[in-house]
């Protein structure tokens, strides 16, 4: 299990939601991914991309102009 | 909140970069592919939805899942699609709940979705549309062939059986009509495998009816621009709160859209765009009171603060003694060109009656004077100058 982090700052939704898919499919169940964006859309996306996708959300965080999502994969 | 690792980027804007992977090809087969191939004992057939968000694609998704078959959603982001990035731009959208819906569709039917970004290839299919465009910019037959195509890739890639659409015969003028329907079926390669739940019993009989993989007799027969059928499934299924964009989802059938992005061609003489192109067009109040540059206005603080992101890659002007826009000039300006963009920066600010106002014009390295002009009268800008 290892921890990864992506940098979708300044990606407009759903651009951010497109670049997590991408990264989880190549990591392993139990894997967690920071992911950091400025779109204040990827806070309610990307925790709904999860829910359809079965993974979980760890945390979400919001700092003046920037998110912080973390999930952990689950094997689907 | 923990850093990333590595130099930080440039915060300032939204910019696309491009992702890094091979691209897929677009080959497209002759005639049908080969006879079905039978799933493992016990499991169901599996079919992919192309899920816009709106409702016509939902309820297919679902007349499907009803009937025992695996559905899993795919959703293509063209970079023209209205929702989304409008939602993080303008301030007044900001206050309402954001909601990706296409995402929110498959919450609903409880349906994997993947979202493809598809901005690069999609460009082909906006720049030479093999069948020409709607009654604006707008290629709706090709972009329905394309997306088909990319469904039927990804259904080839992932082992699935059959690719549904919401698409309801003379829904749209363009691109659903009972002539063209077999036009993407054939030209996306997708053939019999392409199923349209919504008027499946108006057209022939696919390979998912014949193999019984489902019911014919449970798929339906809409037809038209009517409503009242889909919104009564939508009842009988217990959806609610469905978004109804009704061909309002893709800023190409917008005509004030395709007239900035034809005149940003014409400008450049040139038909191609990039990722930034579209989205500035879809961001402030646009003026072209010169054939060599036009202006690009924040209309709020939302817009003000996307514009400022683009400060490295345009020259821009804002009013250093009053509130009012920042405003990027896209083209080359002499200094009586600087001095008209002043004018009409002070314009669309609060000192807009002022005898006098103070503008900075800032070049893309940074480098700013500050100009004092009289704002132009709303009078003196012609009609034409907004695009």
């Amino acid at each position: 299990m290892s921890h990864h982090r992506l940098d979708a700052r300044g990606l407009l939704c759903p651009l951010p939601v497109i670049r997590t898919q991408n990264r989880v499919v190549e990591l392993a169940p139990g894997d967690t991914l920071e992911i950091a964006a400025t779109d204040p859309g990827a806070l309610h996306d990307i925790p709904a991309w999860c829910r359809v996708h079965g993974h979980e959300v760890v945390s979400t965080a919001r700092e003046n102009n920037e998110i912080c999502v973390v999930v952990r994969v689950v094997a689907t | 909140m923990p850093l990333l690792d590595g130099a930080a980027p440039e915060l300032f804007g939204y910019h696309y970069r491009p992702p890094d992977v091979s691209p897929i090809s677009m080959s497209v087969p002759a005639a049908p592919s080969v006879a079905p191939v039978a799933p493992a004992v016990g499991a169901p057939r599996r079919a992919v939805a192309l899920v816009s968000g709106g409702l016509d694609s939902m309820l297919a998704a679902k007349v499907i899942l009803e009937q025992g078959i695996h559905v899993e959603g795919i959703n293509f982001y063209t970079g023209f699609c209205v929702e989304g990035h409008t939602h993080a731009i303008r301030r007044e959208h900001q206050l309402k709940p954001k909601r990706n819906n296409a995402l929110w569709v498959a919450e609903q039917l409880g349906i994997k979705l993947h979202i493809v970004d598809v901005i690069e290839e999609y460009k082909d299919v906006v720049i030479n549309p093999k069948h020409g465009y709607g009654s604006n910019l707008n290629p709706c037959l090709d972009c329905k062939g394309f997306m088909v195509r990319k469904a039927r890739e990804w259904m080839e890639a992932h082992g699935f059986d059959f690719i549904i659409t919401g698409e309801v015969i003379g829904q749209r003028p363009m691109s659903q009509r009972k002539d063209t329907m077999p036009v993407v079926a054939r030209e996306s390669g997708a053939f019999d495998r392409l199923l349209r739940p919504l008027c499946a019993k108006l057209l022939p009989e696919t390979l998912p009816e014949r193999e019984g993989w489902v019911d014919r007799e449970k798929l339906l027969d809409f037809n038209g621009r009517n409503r009242k059928p889909q919104m009564a499934l939508a009842a009988q299924y217990g959806f609610v709160d469905y978004a109804q964009p009704a061909g309002g989802c893709c800023f190409l059938t917008n005509e004030q859209y395709s007239h900035k992005l034809a005149d940003l061609w014409s400008a450049r003489g040139t038909k191609q765009y990039e990722f930034d192109d579209i989205m500035l067009l879809k961001v402030g109040r646009h003026l072209r009171p010169r054939p060599h540059f036009k202006l690009i206005v924040g209309r709020d603080e939302g817009e003000n603060n996307f514009l400022n992101g683009y400060r490295k890659q345009y020259m821009h002007l804002n009013a250093t003694n009053h509130t009012g826009p920042l405003v990027l000039l896209d083209g080359s300006a002499n200094d009586d060109d600087l001095l008209l963009a002043a004018r009409l920066t002070a314009r669309f600010g609060h000192g807009r009656d002022a005898a006098e106002v103070e503008v900075s014009v800032t070049d893309i390295h940074g480098a700013a004077r500050v100009v004092r002009v009289a704002p132009m009268p709303v009078t003196e800008i012609p009609e034409h100058w907004y695009l």
